[in-house]
């Protein structure tokens, strides 16, 4: 732990971050997006983590010859921020399985080629149809 | 302690045990009577609290007796209480609505698991403008917000899963970016309280941290906002939602996310800092006026009502972040102003959407031809709402538009009135293509169409006479703005 003293989480937290950053925005496959998602949420947890620790400081429980201690409080509030993690990536997940359901596919692209391919078909229903009515 | 002392934590508390309620009951008319009994209480007790507020002054609840900074507070000041009785009152008035347009739209096996999500999204908009606690302000937005991928994702068109799926990865990254900034500011001041915070941070305010923190939350909430560049979700989300839905985010989540940017920006951080130290009103003014004209623009050529209109709803959010970017009373007045106005507008138009698509099953522009004949009552509320929209003089849209202009008059930054101008122009071109469909066309033969049912006019036309009514009688809204804007601006400019 002397390596980089300090500062050594904030840098994994930063490329766990970048990392799952990268992953929502370059990968077109939607479950990948949500590992990356999770990723991206993760690398927060520890951030709260770290910032709690205090140098030579001791787990926050009293004890007689104990001075310092580490705050509980980030991992208190990071509980509840990997319960909401959890609860989006489950929505995220159940979204894509319908998504599944309904396009057959979870590939971005494909769903994309599948929606334009309806748009041009309504676009056409539509000029034809404007043109009745404008008859 | 009476019941009364509780109203803070009622206002919330009651939608957010509606909603499991909800869904342990099933049947979807009983969950309606739920849901509609709750927004109704909620709101009783969001009026309840504005007269308190407006009596005593700012009120501070402590929850489960813990006192602040070490308990969760509950603060409602002008600013809270005005906003809070725009999201209770808009939940009460469309869950009247919502009845008829659910059951056409939403599958009965899903009504009663709807009505449970809107009443949790509810109670998460609600719960960001109750606290005063940073860190409830971000449980409460995850809370609304994944109860609103839920209810978008409900919407009839496949593409409803698609854009929930992208609100969803979006709204997420706003929410962690959120997370991010609180996570700063708790590392240089140890508090999660705002008061606290506001009271600790100027001894701070020249650390990296500070500055990260603030650059981490402006972005996540600006995503939350719809802020110009980041509001890709927007108009795809409003687009497929079902109606109700729709009428329900436009009116009160982008509010909500206003709220949550004056409170962050000018309250805890406060207006030397945000104004005076970052370059904060050189990032609003350019996006909000660049979000002003391009969106009116691209609305312009929407053949599809309901996106024209959440495309409307981005250039409006650019009127208020402009509000907030001239830095001045005036301009923040407008921009509260705005907030309020807007959500009667968008509220009273996404409703009368809702009757349009209840009955005629669609909200394509072609689709509305004739229907002023048709649907008499339903294209008139559109078309004032439509005005309000302009800021035609004798609706709220004036009223607030004129605070912005004045605000840019003041400071002498008359391009920007010229652009506000400008933007009102915009309007008139993409309302007159709505007026023009519903009136100066035939109506076609092969459809029988009837008006709305009573329960969607009544709403509706309660929204249109607070649309009109405000916008003659402004003593009211421009009193409570005008008081939140100089709490917010310390009472300076």
């Amino acid at each position: 732990m002397n390596f980089l003293p300090g500062t050594f989480n904030y840098l994994v937290v930063v490329i766990l971050m970048m990392a799952g950053f990268y992953v929502v925005i370059a990968q077109g496959n939607l479950i990948k997006k949500l590992v990356g998602l999770g990723l991206f949420q993760t690398s927060v947890f520890i951030l709260y983590i770290t910032m709690g620790n205090l140098a030579g400081g001791r787990a926050p429980i009293v004890v007689e010859s104990v001075t310092a201690y580490s705050s509980p409080l980030p991992h208190v509030l990071i509980l509840t921020a990997i319960v909401v993690g959890v609860a989006t990536t489950a929505v995220g997940l159940a979204l894509a399985v319908r998504i599944h359901e309904a396009y057959d596919s979870v590939e971005e692209d494909q769903i994309h080629a599948e929606d334009i391919a309806a748009d041009e078909a309504l676009m056409d229903a539509e000029t034809t149809g404007r043109e009745d009515g404008r008859q | 302690m009476s019941l009364w002392d509780h109203l803070p934590v009622l206002v919330v508390i009651i939608p957010l045990m509606a909603g499991p309620l909800c869904v342990l009951v099933e049947r979807p008319r009983a969950a309606w009577a739920l849901a509609l009994a709750a927004a109704w209480l909620s709101f009783a007790a969001a009026v309840a609290l504005a007269a308190q507020v407006n009596g005593t002054g700012v009120i501070s609840y402590e929850l489960g007796g813990w006192a602040p900074p070490w308990g969760i507070e509950y603060r409602i000041d002008t600013l809270g209480s005005y906003v809070l009785l725009i999201v209770t009152g808009i939940a009460a008035l469309v869950m009247v609505a919502a009845r008829e347009s659910v059951a056409s739209e939403v599958p009965e096996a899903l009504a009663a698991r709807f009505y449970a999500a809107l009443m949790l999204a509810f109670a998460g908009l609600v719960g960001i403008v109750a606290t005063g606690d940073v860190f409830n302000v971000f449980v409460f937005l995850e809370i609304s917000s994944l109860a609103s991928y839920a209810l978008i994702s409900m919407g009839r068109d496949r593409r409803a899963l698609t854009s929930a799926f992208d609100y969803l990865v979006m709204g997420t990254i706003g929410a962690t970016f959120i997370l991010i900034g609180i996570g700063f500011l708790y590392m240089m001041t140890g508090t999660l309280n705002m008061q606290d915070l506001a009271a600790r941070l100027p001894e701070v305010w020249d650390t990296r941290t500070v500055r990260a923190g603030f650059a981490f939350l402006t972005v996540g909430i600006g995503l939350k906002l719809a802020m110009f560049p980041l509001h890709l979700w927007l108009p795809n989300a409003y687009t497929y939602a079902p109606s109700v839905v729709t009428a329900f985010l436009a009116a009160t989540a982008t509010k909500v996310a206003v709220y949550m940017l004056l409170r962050f920006m000018l309250d805890i951080f406060g207006i030397d800092f945000a104004l005076g130290r970052m370059p904060f009103e050189y990032i609003l003014l350019p996006v909000g006026i660049i979000g002003i004209l391009s969106a009116s623009l691209v609305a312009i050529y929407q053949v599809e009502v309901k996106r024209l209109l959440a495309y409307s709803s981005v250039a409006q959010i650019g009127y208020m972040l402009l509000g907030i970017g001239l830095a001045s009373t005036t301009g923040i007045t407008g921009a509260i102003l705005h907030l309020f106005n807007h959500a009667l507008m968008k509220g009273a138009l996404f409703l009368a959407l809702a009757a349009v698509a209840y009955r005629l099953g669609s909200t394509a522009l072609q689709d509305l031809t004739g229907l002023g004949r048709r649907m008499p009552w339903t294209m008139f509320a559109i078309v004032i709402g439509g005005l309000s929209l302009i800021g035609v003089p004798g609706t709220v849209g004036f009223v607030s538009k004129w605070y912005l202009v004045l605000a840019s008059l003041e400071q002498g930054l008359w391009p920007v009135a010229l652009l506000i101008l400008l933007g009102s122009l915009l309007a008139v071109v993409y309302v007159w293509k709505l007026v023009e469909a519903a009136y100066l066309t035939e109506p076609r033969d092969d459809v029988a169409v009837q008006e709305a049912p009573l329960s969607m006019l009544l709403p509706l036309w309660v929204l249109v006479i607070a649309n009109v009514y405000f916008g003659v009688n402004t003593e009211v809204s421009v009193g409570l703005a005008r008081q939140a804007a100089a709490v917010l601006t310390g009472g300076a400019g």
